[in-house]
């Protein structure tokens, strides 16, 4: 049966690998002994009451926190206990998305909670001492609001290689308290985009608002669960080997609601973690599996993710360092130990260092956005707009995101090298060689046609000035002007009536 | 080895960022040799006074590593690893300076806001501030604005440093400033504020004396609190 017949299928890799089968061994080894010897500190009280029940070793310090070690049994029982395969729904099931740990089919989406919008205008700039003039794009950073997310959602909606959608803004608007935020970023997402919604929660008084604003949309609470139109994302560690009292509790309150969720780190390498491969990776599978053990102690079987986000500090300020090709190793050795535990992985490519589109974004994102997903992640986020280490969001990048990615999921399909292609090259060869011109220009046309052989890039210039970030802007305006496919009037009218706190002014019906 | 030998080796070992023994350094060879600390009780077991090795010894040593961060030679994290040998041996000689009657450049008090737990931006500033000299006082993170102005009051801090990550809880640092209208301790003490949403516009909206953008910047704004 193909699950996928009716989702995003992503692309299908034949994932390659930097880690052989013994050095996978040897870095869950290590992580055991970490989480063995050293533990995690926690600081939720529900948390390590539960695990000492289930058999872990859990010592009382005197700062409201324990140290909790964990027995490999228990962590290879509840590894186990995860299921492989996880179901994202969406509000329009042929954007469901199927992760299989098993099949490395690898899916984009966007990312973060950036707290700037990055606006572009063209500007005609003339030079100083001559005729000649030139367009440049000139931003603005805006703090991000209710509104740019749901701009942000239209535009993810319309970009073809985009298969899931997780907030992009951080929403500041100072009429939208805090216990208010998750209905809002939650209902300004789903309002806009029909793909598959992700995002963190900021107060875990909201959860069973925006499980109700899913069970809406969905159409019951049942039908939820079977077609998860939203999930979660809980980042319970803090780097080294903590777990965090406000996420934790958050995660074990989505888990017991049967929803799924993202189980993740995001250690830097040279400050919260070793910046050498082997420490970073063993300290972070660590700090996933014991995330994982717990949300199978508190519901056996629960749909979680293998939640990766390693990062690489910079040495010059130790701020993050995502264009680093260190980053890249962390990443794909992250993706081989999800797929050993089978569980699907949750990863990360795509982010620039760089403040604006340009040259230097994607030389940064190139690296990751090509070379991560061949190892086969199932779900890479983070790979969208994403600028300045994950503080800006910039739509015109997320156009120019979108067709690199389009390039690399290209590059990724698997090779077309069979009998029949071969017989095929063999009567093509020989027609041609009987031709005056010696040219295989016909045997392209079907090829062009069926997607099998990609066009130039997107937003090429004839000229010879390179015009790309300016095209990218403009595509972005054409998308923007494709009205947005809002949930029914009925189900947004039911979703004000039952949810109190959402803003009138991402009502498109009132 | 002579005392302005032993002098220098301490300084040496400021720069390879070495706190003891079993500290690597940055040369190959010099594991198992002793590193700051022991050198540091050497010097006093042989009656070298606790400000000679501060001032020729650890600060110069601390203005090496300064002036090879300068230049491009050293990194952040040689900086930090300086600083921890520093605040290794400030351990061992305080008692020293105390009875000499020597004071530390300031006292500060630092915290990552309620509702925070982003640290690591604090935590170097900390160690920055510890490697120059400061007596540093770590709150820790998700630290209540009445907590914050207890420390202060208590430990008679002359600066306050405030950290925070999120935009969600950038207004507890005014509520921590609020909080001391309580207590009328705020004209004793200088409040600093730092994090990546912070700007000197909104440091300045709240009534904090001073924005540090990074680590450099909270060392300078510490030594212009202090007058040094
Ligand atoms: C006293 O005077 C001074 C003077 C100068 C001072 C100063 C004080 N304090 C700092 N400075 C200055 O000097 C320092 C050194 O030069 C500098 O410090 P910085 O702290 O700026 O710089 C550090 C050296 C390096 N930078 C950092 O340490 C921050 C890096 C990022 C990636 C980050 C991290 C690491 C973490 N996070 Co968080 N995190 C992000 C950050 C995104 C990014 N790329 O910046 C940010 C800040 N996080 C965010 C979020 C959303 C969250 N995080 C969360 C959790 C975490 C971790 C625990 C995983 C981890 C923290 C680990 C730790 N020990 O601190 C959650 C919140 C938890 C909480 N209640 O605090 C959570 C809510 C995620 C979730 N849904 O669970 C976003 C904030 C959005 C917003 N609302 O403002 C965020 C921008 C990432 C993003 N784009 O989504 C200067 O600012």
């Amino acid at each position: 049966m193909n699950d996928n017949a009716n989702g995003r299928e992503g692309v299908l890799v034949d994932p390659i690998g930097r880690l052989g089968e013994s050095q996978l061994e040897l870095i869950h080894e290590t992580s055991l002994k970490i989480l063995e010897r050293v533990g995690i500190i926690c600081y939720s009280d529900e948390a390590s009451s539960l695990l000492k029940d289930a058999g872990c070793e859990v010592v009382e310090r005197d700062d409201d926190a324990s140290v909790v070690r964990f027995p490999r049994g228990l962590i290879e029982r509840c590894i186990e206990l995860a299921p492989s395969t996880v179901l994202l729904g969406a509000r329009d099931p042929e954007n469901s998305l199927v992760l299989r740990a098993e099949e490395p089919r690898v899916r984009f989406g966007s990312g973060s909670e950036a707290n700037v919008y990055l606006e572009m205008e063209p500007s005609k700039f003339k030079q100083e001492d001559g005729e000649a003039s030139i367009e440049y794009p000139v931003y603005r950073r805006l703090r991000g609001n209710v509104e740019l997310l749901c701009e942000a959602a239209h535009l993810c909606q319309q970009l073809e290689n985009l298969d899931f959608f997780i907030r992009t803004v951080n929403i500041q608007d100072s009429d939208i308290d805090e216990m208010d935020k998750d209905a809002n970023k939650f209902f300004a997402s789903l309002n806009n985009t029909s793909k598959h919604v992700m995002a963190g929660l900021t107060c875990l008084e909201s959860l069973d608002k925006v499980i109700r604003i899913g069970e809406i949309i969905a159409g019951g609470e049942k039908e939820l669960r079977e077609n998860p139109v939203l999930s979660f994302i809980t980042c319970i560690a803090k780097s080294p080997l903590q777990f965090v009292e406000d996420t934790t509790g958050k995660m074990m309150e989505i888990v017991r609601r049967g929803m799924p969720v993202v189980i993740s780190s995001s250690p830097q390498g040279g400050s919260t973690a070793p910046i050498q491969e082997t420490g970073m990776v063993s300290q972070i599978n660590a700090e996933i599996i014991a995330g994982i053990t717990l949300s199978q102690v508190v519901k056996p079987g629960a749909p979680v993710l293998y939640g990766s986000v390693p990062v690489r500090a910079r040495m010059d300020d130790l701020n993050d360092l995502y264009g680093a090709p260190e980053f890249c190793w962390y990443n794909i050795d992250c993706i081989q130990m999800a797929r050993r535990y089978g569980i699907p992985c949750y990863s990360t490519a795509g982010v620039g260092d760089a403040k604006v589109p340009g040259v230097q974004a994607t030389v940064e994102k190139l690296i990751s956005h090509a070379v991560i997903p061949m190892a086969g992640a199932q779900y890479v986020h983070y790979a969208f707009g994403l600028l300045e280490k994950t503080n800006v969001f910039s739509p015109d990048q997320a156009v120019l995101d979108d067709a690199q990615i389009g390039i690399v999921k290209h590059m990724l399909k698997a090779p077309d090298v069979n009998g029949e292609a071969a017989e095929a090259t063999l009567s093509m060869i020989e027609e041609v060689m009987g031709t005056s011109h010696k040219l295989y220009a016909r045997y392209t046309r079907k090829s062009m046609r069926n997607g099998t052989v990609f066009p130039p890039y997107q937003f090429e210039t004839k000229e010879s000035e390179d015009r790309s970030v300016l095209e990218a802007h403009r595509r972005r305006l054409e998308l923007m002007e494709v009205p947005p496919r809002y949930l029914s009037r009925p189900v947004v009218e039911r979703i004000y009536k039952e949810i109190a706190g959402l803003v009138d002014r991402i009502n498109p019906y009132s | 080895m002579k005392g302005d030998e032993l002098l220098q080796e301490i300084e040496l070992n400021v720069v390879q960022g070495r706190r003891n023994s079993s500290d690597e350094g940055l040369d190959e060879d010099l594991s198992g040799t002793p590193g700051v600390t022991e050198l540091v009780e050497d010097a006093l077991n042989r009656g070298i006074g606790a400000k000679g090795i501060l001032v020729d010894a650890i600060s110069s040593g601390m203005t090496e590593v300064g002036e090879r961060y300068e230049k491009g030679m050293y990194f952040l994290p040689d900086m930090l690893a300086a600083a921890e040998t520093v605040e290794a041996a400030m351990e061992i000689l305080e008692p020293y300076l105390l009875k000499a009657g020597i004071e530390s450049r300031g006292k500060i008090v630092l915290a990552t806001v309620k509702g925070d737990l982003h640290d690591i931006g604090k935590n170097i500033v900390g160690l920055m501030l510890k490697g120059t000299g400061y007596s540093v006082i770590d709150l820790g993170n998700n630290v209540d604005p009445d907590d914050i102005v207890s420390a202060v009051v208590e430990n008679e801090a002359n600066m306050l440093g405030l950290s925070a990550l999120l935009t969600t809880t950038m207004h507890q640092m005014s509520e921590t400033i609020e909080a001391f209208s309580g207590v009328g301790f705020r004209d004793k003490v200088k409040v600093m504020v730092g994090g990546a949403p912070i700007s000197s516009e909104f440091a300045e909206e709240i009534g904090a004396d001073g924005y540090g953008k990074d680590a450099f910047e909270a060392l300078k704004l510490a030594d212009d609190f202090t007058d040094i």
